[in-house]
């Protein structure tokens, strides 16, 4: 993975990028970003617009074929998308490591 | 039954206002073109309204895209004027904000300051040259003749009060650019 693409991903990317593990149409993944994160996080359709197309730029999600009745695009996370996402997970990880670490010593 | 009510705004801030405003009275915009609002009875506080400036044309391919994309997540498309949208929610399905994270708000409210900015510097620049007419009429003929010979003054005189109106109606835009960048620093 090039340099350049180990960055801090903003929380609606990140929210993102999980919930296309499983196709899933724009409104769909606003209502799953809802229900993963217990309702904190409430993407907005211009953000959640403008970070799909974003990442399909980046190819780290892809547009497919979604049901022959529905002219609703849906999307899904690529092989890059998921190392993205498997790094940015470490990254947190070490994180809230660190916070737990120096929080518990007080 | 449909109710039709003419009225202009400079601010769309005020505009998304007063139409919000209605639609809590229960009267909900249902068309709009350049000054002339329509309204059709709703329950009231049924729809949450939203004004928003495209990057193009509502007819530009990448604006219809994002206008589908928008309503397949229960937006409904009321009208447009050139780049400007009129949008509505149901207020049962949620809170209606179109950008939820800093950097999408900060640049939205960046091009917003671009479109009032440039009909600022349009305004001043036919003043000027208004008021270059007024002086050269003034000086050819010696005498003005009656009020219209004074026409390009006054034309200036006003197109100018009307750049320093767009100039402090933007003031709050640029304070709310200001104070989201210093949030920026320190939050996502």
């Amino acid at each position: 993975m090039p340099e350049n693409e180990r960055i801090a991903l903003t929380e609606a990317v990140y929210y993102i990028l999980l919930s296309l593990f499983e196709p899933m149409h724009g409104y769909g993944i606003m209502q799953n970003v809802i229900a993963l994160s217990n309702g904190r996080v409430n993407l907005a359709a211009g953000t959640l617009y403008g970070a799909i197309n974003t990442l399909l730029e980046k190819q780290w999600i892809k547009a497919i074929q979604g049901d022959e009745n529905s002219r609703k695009k849906e999307y899904q996370i690529t092989d890059a998308g998921k190392d993205v996402v498997k790094i940015e997970v470490i990254r947190l990880q070490e994180l809230v490591e660190n916070g737990k670490l120096i929080i518990g010593r007080c | 039954m449909k109710y039709t009510v003419r009225k202009l705004f400079l601010s769309y801030e005020k505009e998304e206002k007063w139409i919000n405003s209605m639609a809590i009275k229960g009267m909900a915009l249902t068309n709009m073109s350049a000054g002339k609002y329509v309204f059709e009875k709703c329950t009231p506080g049924e729809y949450v309204y939203r004004i928003e400036l495209l990057n193009y044309r509502t007819t530009h391919p990448e604006s219809i895209a994002y206008i589908n994309f928008i309503e397949e997540t229960g937006v409904e498309h009321i009208a447009s004027i050139m780049r400007w949208v009129y949008l509505r929610k149901k207020t049962s399905e949620g809170a209606f904000d179109l950008y939820s994270d800093l950097d999408c708000k900060i640049k939205y409210f960046q091009r917003i300051h671009a479109f009032y900015y440039s009909l600022m510097l349009l305004e001043f620049l036919i003043g000027v040259a208004n008021l270059i007419i007024g002086i050269v009429n003034i000086n050819n003929d010696g005498v003005v003749n009656g009020i219209l010979g004074n026409i390009n003054l006054y034309c200036s005189a006003f197109l100018f009060t009307l750049t320093l109106l767009i100039y402090l109606l933007t003031k709050p835009i640029r304070k709310k650019i200001k104070t989201l960048k210093k949030e920026n620093m320190i939050r996502e």
